[in-house]
């Protein structure tokens, strides 16, 4: 290091050193503060903009492959699709006749039994754009944002189940964090037996029934729905299913992985939804009940 | 001045403007949504390495750092991440500049393996503490890549510098 420094009367600046260990002191700091308190989603959301031009001309290289490759589909394959929707259609179309019907006979039983009205949701259609480049997360981009009145949190659907969370909103677009990102759970429920259970990614592509007792009543091929007791998903959305059960005596939980009912890797267009409404308020706390064991305090149970 | 390396030529003086468009051209390059393909090399890092090395009093850290904000927000990474890990290889290009340039391309391209495959190594470890997945071994494939592009790229960078060559008898070089 001395032998290579300048002289003095060089003007460099601040010394290497000095200028290296500020830089670290910084970078480490947005890390921190992006990762664990999440302080920077508006300066994130301001230089996304500026990048914007230049993500959407990068993503045009992408664009072409994915049309060309649609363009060149064989016409037998598209004649196949085409006979496959147009019954898809007609089965849609005769289930959804009746269900006007039936959505008339729920609302007048409901209100006989002065049921509060099933909430209705606004929804979204937007399409994936392509994987996010990070190679530790397993996120989406979706190409409408804020614009088309997308928030963070809402839940995104396809045509067989949920896919994901919308956990990053810019103006134009948003980012889609999949189910089987390792840091997304999901309040489920299994309709055999009606257990309620929280379902967390695991990473490579499958997720996880966690917290569920050794000796619980859970199958493989059992079907797992939304539980909507987090009142950002609606209940009754196929989430998975459960692949296998190991139940092992030395551990005091089962472990479960589950397959993902939509096509949670693939892309096409889903559905976001929109904001439950007027979710319940969550119920007064319950009583503590504090005896002997000094600060150890339980609650009640449900 | 540097002092003279392997290269018999005399190169011209480097355009900052060249510099910067470069590294823009290979942010652009970062941003192509190539998705969880293996051996896509880290554009950024090459080329800012490329320019640490050979220019390493005009460009370093403070440049490592804006273009590894730049490239967190593309990719979605975790601000920070990239910049962190820029700064580390800039220093460390900046430092090793003039060892590296007395090397033919080749052997420069072995010097740089290890700063980018490090890069990567950092940027690994950041995530792991912050409790991410890990996402397997052929991310690091990306580096090697990278390195053996350090060839061709040693001669398409330098290409506007270099002068038309002119024969004379009585000049040693």
């Amino acid at each position: 290091m001395v032998g290579h420094s300048p002289p003095p009367f060089f003007k460099r600046g601040p010394a290497p050193l000095a200028k290296l260990v500020f830089f670290v002191l910084v970078s480490l700091g947005l890390l921190v503060s992006d990762l664990n308190l999440r302080y920077l989603d508006a300066f994130r959301r301001g230089l996304s903009v500026l990048a914007y031009p230049m993500q959407m001309a990068a993503a045009t290289p992408a664009d072409f492959v994915r049309n060309a490759s649609d363009y060149f589909a064989s016409l037998v394959r598209l004649q196949i699709e085409n006979k496959e929707l147009k019954r898809q259609q007609l089965q849609g179309a005769e289930r959804l006749l009746r269900l006007d019907q039936i959505e008339q006979e729920n609302r007048h039983l409901r209100e006989l039994l002065e049921v509060r009205a099933r909430q209705k949701v606004n929804t979204v259609v937007a399409e994936i754009m392509y994987t996010a480049k990070d190679p530790f997360s397993r996120k989406v981009i979706l190409d409408k944002g804020t614009q088309a009145g997308i928030e963070a949190g809402q839940a995104v659907v396809d045509n067989v189940g949920v896919v994901g969370q919308i956990t990053r909103v810019f103006p134009m677009q948003s980012e889609l964090t999949l189910l089987t990102d390792k840091d997304q759970a999901i309040p489920v429920m299994i309709v055999r037996s009606g257990l309620r259970a929280v379902l967390f990614g695991s990473g490579n592509g499958l997720m996880e029934l966690r917290y569920l007792a050794a000796n619980a009543d859970v199958q493989p091929g059992d079907k797992v729905v939304t539980s909507g007791l987090d009142g950002v998903f609606q209940s009754g959305l196929p989430v998975a299913t459960v692949a296998r059960v190991e139940r092992d005596q030395a551990q005091a939980f089962a472990r479960i992985p589950c397959l993902p009912a939509a096509g949670v890797e693939q892309f096409s267009h889903v559905l976001v939804l929109g904001q439950r409404p007027n979710v319940l308020p969550r119920p007064p706390e319950p009583e503590v009940i504090n005896k002997g064991k000094g600060r150890k305090s339980r609650a009640v149970k449900d | 001045m540097q002092p003279t390396n392997r290269s018999s030529r005399i190169l011209l003086p480097v355009k900052m403007w060249f510099v910067y468009t470069t590294l823009f051209f290979a942010l652009f390059l970062n941003y192509i949504p190539t998705g969880h393909l293996p051996a896509v090399p880290d554009f950024v890092a090459l080329v800012l390495a490329f320019w640490c090395v050979r220019e390493p009093l005009k460009i370093g850290i403070g440049a490592g750092f804006v273009f590894g904000l730049l490239t967190d927000i593309g990719v979605g990474a975790a601000l920070g991440q990239h910049a962190f890990a820029y700064v580390l290889l800039a220093y460390a290009a900046n430092e090793l500049a003039r060892r590296v340039m007395w090397f033919t391309p080749v052997e420069q391209a072995l010097h740089v393996l290890p700063l980018l495959f490090l890069t990567q190594v950092v940027m690994v470890i950041v995530r792991l503490l912050a409790g991410a997945e890990f996402p397997g071994w052929w991310m690091f494939f990306g580096s090697f890549v990278g390195a053996a592009l350090w060839i061709p790229l040693h001669y398409v960078l330098l290409l506007p510098q270099y002068r038309p060559v002119e024969r004379d008898e009585n000049r040693p070089i």
